[in-house]
């Protein structure tokens, strides 16, 4: 049994990996196949400064090897998650990861100095949700609004700040770099990339509102060149994710540089992810005869 | 398929498989823990073998608490379900079940009329051996080609009324003109209906002018199934006017149809 544990910005996690922020909701509907304490922490879905309904229907589509959705933030606003799910998250006994979104640097502020107030464990700014016309996009995708967002957030709360990048960006290092000068904590890559699938037939796009996020083992090469990059570029940690189905993809997820891993589509497709997923890096660890996950964090060897 | 015990909770054993049309199946899974749980109107989520990230939800046709077995019923659309119709008696397939909110059932003496249009006939089946003779099956389907379960309706001891487009078998023309005869002649205490929206959406509009409860049973693309991910969204009413957006997996896929805004 190999040692699972890892620890990011001086918060201890049982093993590396996080269900991802979007598929896991608040957990609740997972606690019928397995207890989460399992995890090493849980991303929370997004969530607002006000309750959000979400885009139209369909919202989601299979592409090859991975999946489109276009949810656009759906969620009950930033006072029902700390009255209604924060409590019965925080008794779970896995690091809580309130991921949280806005459409000006205002609400965001607004929303993480709620969570400040809170025992939640650690803030995950999504600066990258590409499905909200106003929203996240504008902030993930530029440097400047990237320093702005992050620093109104880190005015208004002292918690541990891991800010999500967009990979929808001509060089993710530089707002990597922007946004841990403003003082961020930790990153999170990737969210998803921006695409698109349509119907032969009626030749409409299958998503109604037309793009939508690619997510799944697809897109997880581009997961793991740019978990590297922005490793290399800054000093923080870095937590990693993008089409992870397996232990094996973890671990090289790691060894690109992240300290941790979530996992989103793969819960999608099955409940019991990751477990399976903690199972086999621990498999893979010990027919590797490495003693801990935390010695592969940036461990690969470039040419 | 890979087995590792995670996987193995979600593995069931295919105990028949039976070709109905040119394009609809019949699949019987042993699985004796769902269906002791399961309801009529829940759903199965199948992740077929192969390249597929997402599962494929479908309809439960059969419930055998003494045999430890589901039946479902599908029709080949797309990549998925030919993979499905691939499987073959002894075979495994990775389902995740018994899903969604079901029928809400009355009294077995209640006089029932349940809907079903093409692929959406299965869920009535459940209904139909439930309500027994007091239920009328009016279906409707493309053509002569397309017609299926005629003969499991009328083992449950449910009046069936065959409807097709074209008239090549039973009546020709829309399941509406016979809801509505069905209706005059004696009112039910239940419409149940599941199939194309335009079928559904006009079912409902004569219930709700006939004052008769009707429940629906909803399809939209889904990703996870049990409620977690929010994309199998649709708009509904609340009693007070306000619209918002529920989730066919978990809050359906049987809505009652004043919920649904259509
Ligand atoms: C609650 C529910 C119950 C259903 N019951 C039945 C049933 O009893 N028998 C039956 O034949 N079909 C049923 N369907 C429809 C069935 O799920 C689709 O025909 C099937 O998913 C198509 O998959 P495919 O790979 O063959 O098609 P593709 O078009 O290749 O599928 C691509 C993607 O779109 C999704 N998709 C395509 N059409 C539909 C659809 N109509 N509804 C939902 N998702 C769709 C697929 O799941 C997949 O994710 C049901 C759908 C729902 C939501
Ligand atoms: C259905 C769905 C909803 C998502 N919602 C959010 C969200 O609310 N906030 C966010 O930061 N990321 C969201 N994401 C992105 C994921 O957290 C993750 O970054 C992305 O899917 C890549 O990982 P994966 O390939 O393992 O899914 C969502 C993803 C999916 C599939
Ligand atoms: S399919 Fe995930 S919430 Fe319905």
């Amino acid at each position: 049994m190999a040692d699972l544990s890892v620890n990011i910005c001086g918060i201890p996690f049982k093993n590396p990996i996080i269900p991802a922020s979007g598929v896991f909701g608040y957990g609740r509907e997972y606690e019928q196949y397995y207890e989460l304490s399992r995890l090493g922490g849980i991303a929370t879905k997004g969530t607002t400064g006000t309750k959000r309904t979400g885009n139209l229907p369909p919202r989601v589509a299979e592409t090859p090897m991975g999946m489109l959705n276009s949810v656009g933030l759906q969620n009950p606003g930033i006072d029902a998650f700390i009255a209604n799910e924060l409590p019965h998250l925080l008794a779970c006994d896995t690091v809580i990861l309130a991921n949280i979104a806005g459409s000006t640097a205002e609400e965001c502020a607004e929303v993480a100095a709620k969570l400040d107030k809170t025992d939640v464990h650690m803030i995950e700014l999504n600066i990258s949700c590409p499905n909200v016309r106003q929203g996240g996009a504008a902030f993930g995708t530029s440097c400047t609004a990237a320093s702005q967002v992050v620093a109104a957030v880190r005015k208004a709360t002292s918690k541990p700040l891991v800010v999500k990048l967009s990979p929808n960006v001509t060089s993710i290092t530089e707002i990597a770099k922007a946004v841990a000068a403003e003082g961020a904590d930790a990153v999170s890559l990737i969210n998803t990339l921006l695409g698109m699938r349509i119907d032969l037939r009626t030749r409409r796009p299958i998503l109604h509102n037309n793009m939508g996020g690619f997510s799944g083992p697809a897109i997880f090469p581009v997961a793991v060149r740019m978990v590297w990059q922005v490793a290399n570029a800054v000093d923080v940690p870095v937590i990693g994710m993008g089409g992870v189905m397996s232990g094996e993809d973890a671990a090289e997820l790691m060894m690109a540089g992240a300290s941790a891993v979530q996992v989103g589509t793969a819960i999608v497709q099955d409940p019991y992810a990751p477990l399976r997923i903690i199972d086999e890096l621990n498999d893979w660890l010990d027919s590797n005869h490495i003693a801990s996950a935390a010695e592969l964090t940036g461990s690969v060897k470039p040419w | 398929m890979k087995q590792d015990k995670y996987t193995e909770k979600l593995t069931y054993s295919v105990r028949s498989m039976e070709q109905l049309t040119a394009a609809a199946w019949s699949m019987v899974i042993e699985c004796p823990d769902v269906a002791a749980k399961a309801q009529p109107g829940q759903f199965v989520n199948l992740l077929p073998d192969g390249n597929f990230t997402l599962r494929r939800p479908i309809s439960i046709c059969g419930i055998d608490r003494e045999q430890g077995t589901l039946r479902i019923v599908f029709e080949v659309r797309g990549k998925g379900t030919a993979a499905l119709s691939q499987l073959r008696a002894g075979d495994t397939v990775n389902m995740l079940a018994p899903l969604g909110h079901g029928f809400t059932l009355p009294a077995k003496e209640t006089r029932a009329i349940l809907i079903g249009g093409g692929i959406g006939t299965p869920p009535m089946l459940p209904l139909a051996q439930y309500f027994g003779a007091n239920a009328v099956v009016i279906s409707g389907f493309r053509n002569q080609d397309a017609v299926i379960l005629q003969a499991d309706f009328a083992a449950a001891g449910a009046k069936t009324i065959l409807c097709t487009d074209d008239g090549s078998a039973g009546r020709f023309g829309l399941v509406t003109l016979p809801l509505e005869e069905e209706i005059a002649a004696q009112k039910p205490g239940l419409i149940c209906a599941c199939g194309p929206l335009p079928m559904l959406r006009a079912t409902a509009a004569i219930a709700k002018a006939e004052e008769i409860p009707c429940q629906v049973s909803l399809e939209e693309r889904m990703g996870c199934g049990i409620g977690a991910c929010l994309v199998c969204a649709c708009r509904t009413v609340d009693p007070d006017g306000t619209e918002q957006y529920r989730h066919v997996c978990k809050n359906g896929p049987v809505f009652n149809a004043e919920e649904v805004q259509w």
